[in-house]
């Protein structure tokens, strides 16, 4: 975990990226590039839209935060990129755009050939087209089929089968048997076929490629980073700017107020409250002082801290976790994907179907060289172009529908897992509730009052004054004039209003289990008392019911307790495990799947972690912490709690079509088999026949564009 | 059957140049950000002076 910045070719200058998820239209990306060019330092400003990304040429002593602070002032929330893991991803996805585009090239021109011969030249003409064919199928076959060879390769060394087999075994054959009769003059050669072949499943894998990119690229833009560093005090007294990785233990970090911390440690000085947030997705602030232990990646939220290092980079919880659940996703990397496993009795019933052929037809007393050709036949009409586009085009379809409802779906096997799915599990803090409090009884107050709340509010970045911001501003109130605002250390606002001095805090005495409370008062009158509440999302009663309808029985496993869990649980009608720990929530993943089920794990927080790794298939929503993000197999956004039911009802929908489209395949082979083994199969067929039943599947795919609707 | 000499070998060439000017464009980076292109067009790029 690096940040993501290289010394440019002169050594003079830096590139850092961003992830700016706020752009929106073009005016965005004018403002971005025109406004940081003008700050001092900076030296070009990029704009990347499709990723949400800004690159940006700096002078290297221009650090994080400054340039932050700079793309902050022109309007936009902003987050180093530290992960480089989101941007090489794209290179496979570029190996597969260049090969298909050299097979697509390659199948025009040697079609160009092919009609030719097949409207009827023959002798001299026909054998310089079949050498021109050859002369262009041959590197292009050993160009863009090299990833279908190295899978297949890979695959037999071990002793297993997949897709790729058939489809190697078929192009290397049929080419080698179409060069053997272009050099003897023979009437029939299939490089239209074997190149074509390669192009159609080329297409399909690379839309499965892109559909993972654009997936993963909306995550990546989605995620709240970790401190990518802080302020050291030197033995001087100074003070230097360091990055994460650099952070060593024993330093002593400053933290101001509005920060998040890069490392873990304990508190030298200062007492504030933290936001652990993005570790448990508990949404109620925690008080700390001298001698605390606190976390790398919680929010500092009131005074400035001094921190001791005790851990940094890798020996954090966080990587702690981390580690947790890369053992726990083992278990899904075993998963076979469905076309996998077609392939697994389609693959060896193909081969022995053209060895039958060849058999048959020497022992019928053709020679072996035309039994050859019919073997090569059959393998070429039952290579399985169908069944390679068949599942990709349904599911990226389907993932682009789901995109649109605000789910990003990271691969195409998710949508098969999640229609195998019979069981939910949920998180309480963060995915059944929203995970940030909601103030409940705003309208005891009269409505000029609260204007001046929002006035106060609107200053702060304490998160109840923001929730109390976001309400009051929905609910249409304007803040009121309001001057002389100053923020109270460990208190809240204060200001005056209309010569009355008001203010907007904690409450005096605090009353005992209701800390998502503030006082709000008004030229020393009685303070008026605001209380929160973590609200459940919207439609979480009807999704569960959706779910339940689906036959996934839900249930939810906290690491809250037992009081805090229950209205939740009552309000949603369902049962609830809690004072789970990421351990705990693991083994009952664990206890479930050995008694045969396939589980769905809802999630957000850095605890949920392993579990939404575990789980048979898993979904965060887009408030989650990165590394809960990271985990999940898909992301929903927004507030509703809908999007999960939508998912499950278009993964059932895809899977049905992906079972069409198999049904069409076998019922396209039936029909040609027979042909290919009568010998009746040449180019043109051929041809006909891969490019039809392509076309079938395809189009049977498209039908799910409207399915999450 | 002598318009073929000239014809085959011109109509690869032509598929070639179309295939090589595909490679420069994903080379140099026009695949990149594909929504950004279509927004830039509507960007009004009139500096002052």
């Amino acid at each position: 975990m690096t940040v993501q910045s290289r010394i440019a070719p002169g050594g003079l200058t830096q590139q850092t990226l961003f992830a700016v998820p706020g752009m929106r239209c073009a005016a965005c990306i004018a403002t971005l590039e025109s406004g940081l060019a003008l700050v001092p330092g900076i030296i070009a400003a990029r704009v990347n839209f499709t990723a949400r990304r800004v690159a940006i040429d700096h002078v290297p002593e221009l650090i994080l935060p400054d340039i932050k602070a700079a793309i902050g002032a022109i309007g936009f929330e902003a987050e180093p990129i530290r992960d480089s893991s989101a941007l090489i991803d794209t290179r496979e996805s570029r190996a597969l755009l260049r090969a298909t585009a050299v097979a697509g090239f390659a199948s025009m021109n040697i079609m160009l050939l092919s009609v030719t011969v097949w409207s009827g030249a023959g002798g001299a003409t026909r054998d310089l087209f079949h050498f021109l064919s050859a002369i262009i199928a041959i590197p292009t076959v050993a160009y863009s089929g090299r990833s279908f060879f190295r899978s297949a390769w890979r695959a037999l060394r071990t002793g297993r089968t997949n897709m790729d087999v058939p489809i190697s075994i078929g192009v290397i054959l049929v080419t080698a048997l179409s060069l053997f009769e272009t050099l003897t003059s023979g009437p029939h050669a299939y490089f239209d076929g074997a190149v074509m072949l390669l192009f159609f499943l080329l297409v399909g894998r690379l839309l499965d490629s892109v559909m993972r990119d654009r997936a993963r690229s909306g995550v990546a833009s989605l995620l709240k980073q970790t401190a990518p560093g802080a302020r050291v005090i030197n033995a001087d007294g100074a003070s230097a700017w360091f990055e994460a990785e650099a952070l060593e233990p024993g330093q002593i970090m400053l933290v101001p107020a509005g920060e998040r911390l890069a490392a873990d440690g304990i508190i030298e000085s200062g007492t504030s409250s933290v936001d652990l947030a993005l570790l448990t997705g508990e949404s109620t602030p925690a008080q700390v002082c001298a001698g605390a232990v606190v976390h790398a990646g919680t929010l500092n939220l009131e005074r400035p801290l001094q921190v001791r290092v005790t851990a940094a980079g890798p020996d954090t919880t966080i990587a702690d976790i981390a580690r947790l659940m890369e053992q726990a996703g083992q278990g899904r990397s075993r998963y076979v994907r469905i076309a996998d496993r077609a392939a697994r009795w389609y693959a060896p019933a193909v081969h022995t179907l053209a060895l039958l052929a060849f058999v048959g037809w020497l022992l019928a007393g053709a020679g072996w060289h035309q039994a050859l050709l019919i073997a090569a036949a059959v393998l070429i009409i039952t290579c399985p172009c169908a069944l390679g586009l068949a599942v990709p085009a349904a599911q990226i379809v389907a993932a682009g529908a789901l995109m649109r409802r605000g789910v990003l779906v990271k691969d195409g096997s998710t949508l098969e897992r999640l229609a195998e799915a019979d069981r939910a599990l949920f998180d309480k803090t963060g995915t059944l509730t929203l995970g940030r409090p909601e103030p409940i009884d705003l309208n005891t107050l009269p409505a000029e009052r609260r204007s001046v709340v929002l006035a106060l509010a609107q200053a702060s970045r304490h998160p109840l004054s923001c929730a109390l911001r976001a309400a009051l501003e929905a609910q249409g109130v304007r803040p009121a004039r309001v001057e002389d605002l100053y923020e109270v250390p460990g208190f809240g606002m204060e200001g005056s209003f209309e010569n009355h001095a008001v203010s907007l805090g904690r409450p005096m005495r605090c009353q005992g289990g209701e800390p998502m409370a503030v006082a709000f008062t008004l030229n020393g009158d009685a303070p008026a008392l605001l209380h929160f509440r973590d609200a459940l999302r919207p439609d979480a009663k009807e999704t569960l019911g959706h779910l339940e309808a689906q036959g996934l029985a839900c249930s939810i496993i906290s690491g809250d307790s037992a009081t805090a869990v229950k209205p939740v649980a009552k309000a949603l009608n369902i049962t609830a495990q809690t004072r789970m720990g990421p351990q705990d929530k693991l083994d009952a993943i664990a206890r479930l799947t050995q008694a045969g089920c396939k589980v769905l794990m809802v999630g957000d927080g850095l605890n949920d972690g392993p579990a939404l790794a575990a789980g048979h298939v898993s979904m965060a929503p887009a408030s989650a912490s990165d590394v809960g993000q990271n985990a999940a197999d898909a992301v929903f956004l927004g507030d509703s709690l809908a999007p999960v039911a939508t998912a499950i009802l278009v993964a059932h929908r895809t899977m049905r079509v992906v079972r069409q489209n198999f049904v069409i395949a076998i019922a396209y082979n039936a029909l040609a088999v027979p042909l290919a083994l009568a010998g009746l199969v040449t180019p043109l067929v051929a041809a006909l026949a891969m490019s039809s039943s392509s076309i079938i599947v395809v189009g049977n795919a498209l039908r799910l564009r409207g399915a999450a609707r | 059957m002598t318009g073929l000499t000239l014809l085959i070998p011109l109509a690869l060439l032509l598929g070639l140049c179309g295939l090589a000017a595909f490679f420069w464009a994903l080379r140099s980076g026009q695949f990149d950000d594909m929504d950004g292109a279509a927004l830039r067009i509507l960007i009004d790029e009139e500096e002052q002076g």
